[in-house]
């Protein structure tokens, strides 16, 4: 539990770790609109894929760590491949595989089952590349410098970071917390394991109630230790560290937008190539 | 004008309560090194507040540096040159990893990269720690992040320190480390307000002043512990080794009652 200090970073020294946040971001941004918007064919998911076994090896993780992102999502992704599968709605071509009572199943019904299993898998991979690299600090003021335009509109970009960076501060103070009430109360007996669901979000309220009033508690010291540091919002205020894009950033994004550009010659194949053809 | 003055100052939470500190007078010159004890509840947490501006006395005034603390737009100012540290070390830390941390205040000044840097060096050198830098607070013992969290408010470079019950929460071994490093800072010449409720703490400071339900009792130096009685009837404990001399002397022993460490104790018994 104490691990989340750190939000999954995982130090090393390599290229994708001394990237600039913003890059890192941007990236992972690009990435998602790949994923959802414009992967249609295996193909394309191969290049995908490719995109990620890059950043890994580039980022000198080891891969089961990445692997291992995805086991909290398994049970979602079983579960939409099984629906998909039986639920596939099937056009005049499709060939029947399977026919047995209500069920039928169709091979383009696990061609788009698994897909969708190949996308969800590649979504999950891709932004945990992201925090894998990147410490909290750096993904708050990665964000903060990006969401600077909206200082025009008003937007409250330093408060809306610094919110966020103290909440990932204080998640392991808080688990601890818990973990600290829930065993008090155990020692007075109470149950947390038995009895049906129900009963048991009843057994946390006892647990939550304490726990709310020591973040208050906690809040109000922060705040008063904040003011105490010369705290005062945006106003005035500097960066030990100050982001630069090197070289290596545009590098890394041009890369990726090549790949881009490689996926959607795969789906609308501008130009007519022949063997693409073959794959759509 | 002393640098740091309470002028009569009272404080209550809520109106109509009962006072947390009432009529309080005293001053401060930098290079001080004071302690303010109490039992819970004789407002000496509240002092702290009240010297950086935390808290706004009800009446009276306190000025730092001839600003008053009433005036908000003085008060980042007032909170360049006074430092508190507060009791609970991980609810002081704004950020995950340790140098970031000691960056927040430095930042707030609006000082340049290369000086942030420097100062998070020197702060974090001064309290012993600068090898933890890019390590991350969670896991040091409570000793060691106090001394983080003390070399978060030296970043700011103030000329007064204040330590809000900054040992209260550690074990012995801890609250050792925590007084080496302040006594350290005191002989480079910054002010020191301590504020305690162990009487040991409290003797390492030049000027110990004691209180009782928001009022100043005694505000002198080490011939308080002769003081016995008046220290139990506030409410303090005191250091046992106080205590044997007490005795030894009550019982008609040639032994001062000054005495708070026990290393003073086994010499002054080798010498009866």
């Amino acid at each position: 539990m104490k691990d989340i200090s750190l939000g999954q970073f995982y130090p090393a020294r390599s290229p994708m770790h001394r990237l600039d946040p913003r890059t890192k971001i941007l990236m992972t941004v690009v990435y998602i609109v790949m994923a959802i918007g414009f992967t249609s064919s295996f193909v394309s998911f191969g290049v995908l894929a490719l995109i990620v076994l890059l950043g890994v090896l580039f980022s000198r993780i080891p891969i089961g760590k990445v692997l291992k992102s995805v086991r909290a999502i398994i049970f979602l992704v079983v579960f939409s491949f099984i629906f998909t599968l039986f639920f596939y709605s099937a056009k005049e071509n499709d060939t029947l595989l399977v026919h047995w009572w209500k069920i039928n199943i169709y091979l383009e019904g696990i061609y788009t089952a698994t897909k969708l299993m190949l996308r969800l898998f590649l979504l999950v991979m891709g932004p945990t590349l992201l925090t894998l690299t990147t410490t909290p600090v750096d993904l708050t003021d990665g964000l903060e410098s990006l969401l600077k335009p909206l200082k025009l509109i008003k937007f409250p970009v330093h408060e809306l970071t610094i919110i966020m960076s103290i909440a990932l501060r204080f998640i392991p103070s808080l688990s601890e917390e818990t973990e600290k009430i829930i065993n008090a109360q155990k020692a007075r007996g109470a149950d947390f394991d038995s009895g049906n669901i129900f009963k048991k979000a009843k057994a946390l309220l006892p647990v939550l109630i304490p726990l709310f009033v020591s973040a208050f508690r906690r809040a109000d010291e922060l705040a008063d230790a904040m003011d105490s540091r010369c705290y005062r919002g945006a106003k005035g205020r500097t960066k030990m560290k100050v982001l630069k894009l090197r070289f290596a950033d545009f590098v890394a994004f041009f890369l990726l937008l090549a790949f881009f550009f490689v996926i959607l010659l795969l789906k609308y194949n501008w130009f007519g190539i022949a063997f693409i053809e073959a794959f759509i | 004008m002393a640098f740091v003055e309470f002028d009569k100052v009272n404080f209550s939470y809520r109106e109509g309560e009962k006072n947390a500190v009432s009529d309080l007078s005293f001053s401060l010159e930098k290079g001080d090194f004071v302690a303010l004890v109490g039992h819970n509840g004789s407002g000496k947490s509240t002092i702290a507040k009240l010297m950086n501006g935390l808290l706004v006395p009800t009446s009276g005034k306190v000025t730092v540096d001839g600003m008053s603390t009433e005036n908000e737009a003085s008060l980042f100012d007032i909170r360049k040159h006074i430092g508190v540290v507060f009791q609970n070390p991980d609810n002081q830390m704004v950020a995950t990893i340790i140098e970031d941390d000691i960056a927040f205040g430095p930042e707030n000044l609006g000082l340049p990269s290369e000086k942030i840097r420097e100062r998070v060096d020197w702060a974090l050198s001064s309290v012993g720690m600068l090898e933890y830098k890019k390590g991350t607070p969670f896991r040091l013992s409570g000793g060691q992040k106090q001394r983080i969290a003390i070399a978060g408010i030296l970043a700011i470079r103030p000329d007064v320190l204040v330590l809000d019950e900054s040992t209260a929460m550690l074990d012995p071994e801890g609250r050792r480390e925590v007084m080496k490093v302040v006594s350290e800072l005191n002989a480079l010449g910054m002010a020191v307000v301590m504020i305690t409720h162990f009487m040991e703490e409290a003797a390492l400071a030049k000027r110990i002043i004691v209180l009782n339900e928001g009022r100043i009792i005694f505000d002198g130096g080490r011939e308080i512990f002769a003081h016995a009685e008046e220290l139990n009837a506030a409410g303090i404990e005191l250091p046992v080794c106080t205590s044997v001399a007490a005795r030894l002397k009550k019982m008609g022993y040639d032994i001062s009652e000054q005495i708070v460490l026990p290393e003073e104790l086994a010499e002054a018994l080798c010498r009866l």
